[in-house]
């Protein structure tokens, strides 16, 4: 059953909302051993909260538009009294003291939380091999990883553990893992959903979005998260997004640009069967009545540079933080400075020592301009460039991901490798514009390829339409 | 070696960033490092005299809402997540002085 069929089902009196529930249970039951998509599976609180459901059903009230979804959150989401990891050691026992606005977004909606799932420490990473719990697998072939940092949301969606998932988005961490799975998966418009108790990585870049196995599933989550919260100063004063008739309005007469650059051209390593599907990608809008055309956005070529300075700059503030004084695990030493560096250098992982140096270095006396400056500046030539595209284009696309879903161990010893994972999914951060992957055609080793659709900032609405003819089209061929 | 970032650069960065290196951790980041930074290298082809830079991609005004007290944060909550506490306070060791 798709997630936008659950609703009606229960207020039917099809199925109830604990029947959907022991069903999706069962099958983690089955594959979680084998795939670890989650750092805590909530079967306890889940069941309570299908029963209260339920009970609001059988009085004859609406619990929400997400009446009896199961679904996944990522662990960087804050859940009151929920322990909520970022897979780090250094948050480990943490629960925090209130609720992520979504959350309560969800549960107002109806939906079922049922777990917290596995990601990146602090979502730094592309493949889920950097939590300090242990990697999450790719369901469609357990050799390989699911992609990151919003590895284990994608992979729960792709096992059938929860028709819905949530993750977060700083540089490609929903769209890129979506896309190793073989699953849907949006970054709104930055400020679209608010951050509110989303746990900090980098804060002009980070965006919440949702995980699903639909473009129309993924539209239903998006809108029940979406809209102004007085909590989040970055929030956009809007109402929650209505997407109903982008589902089936089509793509007549759009004009959409493929992005030369990370469409072979200046930029390498895009391999020949993800090129491939986009052509088909191609043609399919084109069949759909757009007006497809190659075109040219140059500076997106110097968008992972000025990202991998940019985002590790922020990360290496906003984790200042964690010094063993107000939360998580403390190593004793005999004075504070010493406390905190004994905290720090036994709770991070690898890569987040990685990115809190590199940012650290970027900002100190004598590098901050010719590193951080520069990379500010960058951004604003990305943005021009978007806009002068968007004058001539609805729509922008582009590979999701320049691979398949690559083995386990394959980039973790060159982390410049694994960061060329993001190569096409970084300047719609670096601008803060929406985009989407939708599972289009596979590789020559059968694995599931995304395409992405992006669109200028608050535009959704035209980028679902794209999204949902591609999806039409790609369940055609199969 | 890689001139984009020394040894001695990385040793520094860890200080200012409260954490503590292994020889071996000191070698292996300090090559991660500039490869990162060699990468980066490729802006210096960009002529960028004339451009304003962007720090954030909304733009942001300030935000103020009525000055009304509303809900507040449950203090026992936020204490209860801490290493140690002691008369409401966050507790660490010495801060100043000679610990001995």
């Amino acid at each position: 059953m798709n997630a936008r069929e659950i609703p009606s089902a229960i207020r039917n009196g099809e199925t109830t909302a604990k029947e959907v529930l022991e069903t999706h249970l069962k099958v983690i039951q089955n594959r979680e051993e084998e795939i670890h998509a989650f750092n805590l599976v909530m079967e306890e609180e889940a069941r309570n909260e299908a029963e209260r459901i339920d009970a609001l059903a059988a009085k004859g009230e609406d619990p929400g538009p997400l009446t009896g979804i199961p679904i996944a959150v990522k662990d960087n989401v804050c859940t009151q009294g929920v322990p909520t990891t970022c897979s780090s050691k250094i948050l480990d026992g943490w629960r925090p003291p209130y609720d992520a606005t979504i959350i309560e977004r969800l549960r107002d909606a109806g939906a079922v939380i049922v777990g917290k799932t596995n990601l990146d420490e602090f979502a730094m990473g592309a493949s889920t091999e950097n939590s300090a719990f242990g990697p999450t697998r790719n369901p469609l072939d357990t050799t390989r990883v699911p992609g990151g940092s919003s590895g284990g949301s994608a992979a729960a969606v792709a096992a059938g553990f929860a028709p819905l998932a949530i993750g977060s988005d700083t540089g490609g961490s929903i769209r890129q893992p979506a896309a190793l799975c073989g699953v849907v998966g949006v970054k709104p418009t930055y400020g679209r959903v608010s951050r509110y108790g989303l746990v900090a990585f980098a804060s002009s870049l980070d965006q919440i979005g949702p995980f699903a196995e639909t473009v129309a599933d993924a539209a239903l989550l998006l809108e029940v998260i979406s809209g102004h919260d007085p909590l989040d100063t970055t929030s956009i004063p809007e109402p929650p997004l209505d997407l109903s008739t982008a589902l089936t309005q089509g793509v007549e007469g759009l004009r959409i640009g493929v992005i030369d650059e990370l469409s072979g051209g200046a930029i390498e390593g895009i391999s020949d069967d993800v090129l491939g599907c986009l052509e088909d990608a191609v043609q399919a809008l084109t069949s759909a009545g757009a007006i497809v055309e190659r075109t040219s956005v140059p500076s997106t070529v110097y968008g992972l540079s000025a990202y991998y300075v940019i985002a590790p700059a922020e990360a290496s503030s906003n984790l200042a933080r964690y010094d063993g004084v107000r939360f998580g695990p403390r190593v004793d030493a005999k004075t504070t400075s010493e406390m905190m560096v004994a905290t720090r250098t036994a709770g991070f992982g690898d890569e987040v020592k990685r990115r809190i140096m590199l940012g650290t270095y970027a900002l100190s006396a004598g590098y901050y301009d010719a590193y951080y400056g520069k990379s500010q500046k960058v951004r604003t030539l990305i943005m021009n460039d978007f806009a002068n595209a968007y004058k001539k284009y609805d729509l922008l696309l582009s590979p999701t991901a320049p691979t398949t879903a690559f083995p386990l161990g394959d980039k973790t010893e060159d982390p410049l490798q694994m960061y060329l994972q993001d190569i096409c999914t970084i300047s719609s951060n670096l601008a803060g514009h929406p985009a989407m992957s939708v599972p289009f055609g596979e590789g020559t080793d059968g694995l599931p390829v995304g395409i992405q659709v992006l669109a200028s900032a608050m535009d959704e609405h035209t980028m679902f339409r794209a999204g949902a003819v591609l999806e039409a089209s790609n369940q055609g061929k199969s | 070696m890689n001139e984009r970032i020394s040894r001695d650069d990385v040793a520094h960065v860890a200080r200012l960033a409260c954490l503590s290196l292994t020889d071996d951790e000191l070698d292996s980041f300090t090559s991660q490092l500039a490869d990162i930074l060699e990468h980066a290298a490729d802006l210096d082809a960009l002529e960028l005299e004339e451009i304003e830079p962007t720090a954030h991609p909304l733009p942001l005004a300030n935000v103020l809402r009525d000055d009304e007290p509303g809900a507040v944060a449950d203090r026992e909550a936020f204490l209860a997540s801490a290493p140690q506490v002691e008369n409401n306070q966050f507790k660490v060791p010495p801060a100043l002085g000679d610990p001995s």
